[in-house]
């Protein structure tokens, strides 16, 4: 079993570094940071420009595979370079990426957890009150862009906030800023500005996992082997969590990695409407401001994301189905 | 009293069971007038599947309920142990040592489950969850009932209850999971999950219909063992009416949701007072009987229970019907010795006159076959197969696949099949009867050996000539449920194949007409999709289109063991019939052996890829001369009580060897009972050399079995 997950891993670190040199190339050919300097007031001089773009290893004169292999070299010792700002690219990796980790980490959590607990929960009651009203908002959820639902949950704060007379309900930034509440208070400001950021990202994990935990349930649970429980002497309820989710949760797992590259997505317009200073929102400003070597860092760290993810799921998918493990 | 419930009397005496004050014991499991419906609802009208059924099994005594599909035998008992759906309907009463079960909520009747009362299903292969080791499940159900008990306790106590089924080696055996299992052993260890807690009843739905015969006779012990550990009293609910014949104390028969003959085993097969119970002895192929006589097959379906008749329900089909039977459903009544009832007007009638099953239903005679006169030898030769092999090789690797065994699925067969004959191929399960034929069927080269159809050699034709061949080798498959296309109607399934091989448009209509009628089914239904007929008469669908190209051979996969006994004798016959009419050859390949013995002129036994003996139908059945053959033979239940309780079953152990590692010399050696007696120098030829195929007995021609130690002499 470890060496078929040590394989899993070494195939993985392949893919991150076709990924983000994919990411670099398309970025270096595509991107024009002299555009961006030359529109800069007052406009550098020709001469500063093409030392600035030289330093920053941007200069579209240098042949593409110079470029490259100089970008590769910095990210072999791990330095992704210099932003268009001539500021370190690791140093705002290392700020920014806490930020999009807590919301893609909790986003996800959230919206798993929920999404297997209350489709498997309508599979149980199928056709009841329950179950109709999560398909209704599981499909309506499905319906409309994350980016609606994230405007429309800012819309719903302010008239929260309005109704009780209180700001309960931050929907700008991370925290506020020069706040001096101690711990509790510190803490009890990061929720609540958290609590939209992060709902707006788990609502469609919630509608997806959902739907597909229904119908994962629905196939277990007329089968012989949860009958075969309940016969033995279990509870319905305890042979539907035991026997039924146990096994229905085994190809959810499969199911998430693939949901995963969306959820990265989201988080990225989620960052941006809330104001959130996270990975997502700087590929955004990067891609403006012509930043290529901004972008190829981001596009590695939302691999690493995702090869994070389909690992875990590979370790989880082992520990819930033993029949991988002993062949 | 039986045999059977002698020992059970005796045990009662040694526990001392509390008895009623009359002397009589209270029954452990008192069903009274149970009636399950389940609500319809969209459009669909609801059904009543169980209508007024009352019965009683006392301690150590073993209860049959025999009904074909749809009869409501499962429902019933799925209603006796809380486990059916909750928009189920239940009506009347249940009491388990006289506390009632019905109406008791999902928490107190989970602590009855598996305690007291508990169950065995039909399908092993689903009943066990996939991803917990067989070990954890059977504890799960000690613990379950007994919290206070350790993890190692209660494992402890596992590994005793699997050594006590039959488990070889539990100690490491209960780490594995249910897929590592065979089907026999995965139902032992349902059975042990049943036993765990010494219940007072058990409820085997089916345990072992989904088995092989072999497999069959083992589970059969085990359930007796289980018994005898337990004492528990035992409802068998089967539509094998061998089975029941030589297990069960009293035995009751069901139709449509009732009761319609109960009694003693005895009463109720040699003193049978209702028609029903008569077709269904009727029209099982006996292996017990010498003359070969038609079966008796029962007209028509079974009624549909959304809309029932307001007679007896089994009028319709009656062949003694009379006009009082649609008057009102017939009562139960007690007919003739202690505890024996029927629910038939004429069951009087029926008991003065002594008619039997011949009597009551109408026997049509079988055509004799014109070709069956003439000579083996002088006959055609249909079918030939010679040293045929299919090896499957068997992969690992993800990306880069290696090699890393062979599965020997068929190992070298040869056969042949002469006009008007029929060869029946025999089996358990996994010995390479399905391969065999799609190797046949492919009309490709096959790895080694030939196939040659009518003369013409496999892999050697052209595209046109084996589409040309196809027309003269058609199959019948074994599920007609899955083997019609539902999106298409009857006549366009007919009509697909004269279409395919170019028959002119004005002729079709006619011969679909035609084949419809020579299937026994209304030439007007062909407009209907095959999702409006039953079973049955579904495989007369798939038996038409595939003689609709007047076929020369056909081929047979099984095709009546997905059917109900009364409906399969239907189907036998008509086969018969339809190969004295138009002088087919058969290969019919199945794994029950009395139908084998009934349709057959020749049979083949195959064991891991190979033919162990083959041979006449007569010589065969009457002396096999090869241990295998024996074994099948003495494992298939007769339905005959009397003959049944005196017979000795030999039951061979375990499975059937991996086929991708096979014994070395003999491949049966491993299982067989006559190795077992050898000494050890004679053993040695079985471990070394692999016997041939060829005449062993003296006198008989067409008889030949490859065993070192075959019977010589004519001897069952």
């Amino acid at each position: 079993m470890a060496k078929f997950l040590v394989r899993r891993l070494l195939s993985y670190l392949v893919l991150i570094f076709l990924a983000s040199s994919i990411a670099y190339l398309i970025a270096a050919t595509t991107l024009s940071p002299r555009a961006y300097f030359e529109q800069q007031q007052p406009p550098p001089s020709d001469q500063a420009i093409e030392r600035q773009l030289d330093k920053l290893n941007l200069n579209p004169e240098t042949p593409l595979a110079e470029r490259y292999a100089t970008w590769v070299a910095g990210v072999a010792v791990g330095d992704f370079g210099q932003t268009i700002t001539d500021q370190s690219v690791n140093e705002a990796i290392a700020r920014k990426a806490g930020v999009s980790l807590r919301l893609i980490v909790a986003g996800t959590v959230i919206g798993a957890t929920l999404g297997v607990a209350m489709g498997a929960y309508a599979a149980v009651r199928q056709y009841g009150r329950f179950d109709r009203v999560t398909t209704v908002a599981a499909f309506f959820l499905l319906a409309v862009p994350a980016v609606v639902v994230a405007v429309t949950l800012q819309v719903i704060a302010v008239w929260i906030n309005d109704v009780s007379g209180m700001r309960l309900l931050e929907y700008g930034g991370e925290y506020s800023a020069n706040l001096d509440a101690g711990f509790w208070g510190t803490l009890l400001d990061r929720v609540q500005h958290a609590i939209l950021p992060t709902m707006a990202l788990s609502l469609s994990l919630f509608a997806a996992f959902s739907r597909y935990q229904r119908n994962m349930m629905l196939d277990v649970l007329g089968s012989d082997f949860v009958r075969t429980a309940m016969a033995k002497g279990l509870t319905r309820r305890a042979a539907m969590i035991k026997h039924a989710l146990r096994t229905a949760l085994i190809p959810t797992i499969t199911y998430f990695t693939f949901t995963f590259g969306i959820l990265i997505a989201n988080a990225t317009f989620t960052e941006k409407i809330f104001g959130w200073h996270g990975m997502g929102a700087w590929v955004v400003d990067s891609i403006s401001t012509q930043d290529v070597n901004a972008v190829a860092a981001v596009t590695f760290f939302m691999a690493v994301c995702v090869m994070a993810a389909s690992f875990l799921s590979d370790v989880l998918y082992a520990w819930l189905d033993p029949r991988v493990r002993v062949s | 009293m039986s045999a059977t419930s002698g020992t059970a009397a005796a045990e009662q005496e040694q526990t001392g069971a509390a008895r009623g004050p009359d002397g009589v014991e209270p029954p452990v499991l008192e069903v009274r007038d149970l009636e399950v419906s389940f609500p319809g609802g969209r459009g669909n009208a609801g059904v009543t599947a169980v209508r007024g059924v009352s019965y009683e099994v006392r301690r150590g005594e073993i209860l049959g309920i025999v009904g074909e599909s749809g009869s409501g035998k499962s429902v019933s008992s799925l209603a006796a142990i809380g486990l059916l759906p909750d928009y189920a309907q239940v009506k009347g009463s249940i009491r388990l040592h006289g506390e009632e079960l019905l109406g008791l909520d999902d928490r107190t009747m989970a602590r009855k489950r598996g305690h007291a009362i508990s169950m065995v299903f039909q399908d092993p292969l689903s009943g066990l969850t996939p991803v917990y080791t067989v070990g954890d499940q059977v504890a799960e159900a000690v613990r379950v009932h007994n919290p206070q008990i350790s993890r190692a306790a209660a494992h402890k106590r596992a590994v005793e209850l699997l050594t006590l089924v039959g488990i070889p080696d539990a100690e490491r055996r209960q780490r594995s999971f249910p897929h590592e299992f065979s089907g026999g052993m995965r139902q032992r260890v349902m059975i042990a999950i049943a036993i765990a807690n010494d219940p007072d009843v058990i409820i085997c739905d089916e345990p072992t219909t989904a088995l092989d015969v072999t497999i069959q006779a083992q589970i059969l012990e085990v359930l007796k063992a289980a018994q005898r550990e337990t004492g528990a009293a035992i409802v068998m609910i089967t539509h094998d009416l061998g089975v029941v014949a030589g297990l069960v104390d009293r035995v009751q028969v069901m139709y449509a949701g009732r009761l319609v003959e109960t009694g003693t085993v005895d009463d109720v097969y040699y003193r049978t007072r209702m028609p029903y119970t008569m077709g269904l002895l009727g029209s099982v192929p006996r292996l017990d009987q010498d003359e070969k006589s038609p079966l008796i097959p029962i007209k028509g379906n079974p009624p549909s229970l959304t809309d029932m008749p307001p007679g007896c329900p089994f009028a319709p089909r009656c062949p003694i019907a009379v006009e009082a039977c649609d008057a009102g459903e017939p009562p139960l009544e007690q007919v003739g010795g202690e505890g024996h009832r029927a629910a038939c007007i004429r069951a009087g009638e029926i008991e003065s006159n002594s008619w039997t099953a011949h009597d009551v239903y109408p026997v049509s005679e079988i055509a004799h076959d014109p070709v069956s006169q003439v000579p083996r030898e002088d006959r055609g030769t249909v079918l030939r197969v010679e040293g045929l092999a299919k090896h499957h090789p068997l992969m690992r690797g993800a990306l880069f696949k290696r090699r890393v065994g062979t599965v020997y699925a068929v190992d070298g067969l040869s056969f042949d099949i002469r006009e008007g004959e029929t060869l029946g191929l025999v089996g358990e399960s996994g010995c390479g009867k399905s391969s065999t034929l799609m190797e046949i069927l492919s009309l490709d080269k096959p790895q080694q050996g030939t196939v040659e159809v009518l003369g013409k050699e496999s892999g050697r034709l052209s595209n046109r000539e084996r589409f040309d061949v196809r027309r003269d080798v058609q199959v019948v498959f074994q599920d007609p449920m899955s083997s019609l296309d539902p999106r298409m109607r009857v006549f366009e399934i007919i009509a697909e194949p004269l279409r395919t091989h170019g028959y002119a448009k004005d002729r079709i209509r006619s011969r679909v007409l035609e084949l419809m009628e020579l299937v026994g089914l209304d030439g007007s239904a062909v407009t209907r999709s095959p999702a409006e007929f039953s079973g049955g008469q579904r495989q007369r669908i798939g038996i038409a289109r595939a003689l609709a190209l007047e076929p020369k051979l056909l081929v047979l996969d099984e095709p009546v063991s997905a059917l109900d006994v009364s409906i399969q004798a239907g189907v036998i016959n008509l086969l018969e019939e339809l190969k004295a009419r138009l002088g087919l050859s058969y290969l019919f390949v199945a794994h029950d052996l009395s139908v084998v013995r009934h349709i057959a002129d020749r049979v083949a036994v195959m064991y891991l890829g190979k033919i162990v003996e083959i041979g006449d139908v007569q010589s065969i059945y009457r002396r096999p001369t090869h241990p295998y053959t024996k074994a099948l033979l003495s494992a298939i239940p007769l339905p005959d009580p009397e003959k049944e309780r005196r017979r000795e079953h030999i039951v061979l152990q375990g499975d059937l060897p991996n086929p991708a590692d096979p014994p070395s010399g003999c491949r049966f050696r491993t299982r067989c009972q006559k190795f077992a007696v050898l000494s050890e120098d004679d053993r040695s030829a079985c471990r070394e050399r692999e016997p041939e195929l060829r005449h062993r007995v003296e006198g008989a021609a067409d008889q030949a079995a490859a065993c070192h130690y075959a019977d010589t002499e004519g001897s069952r």
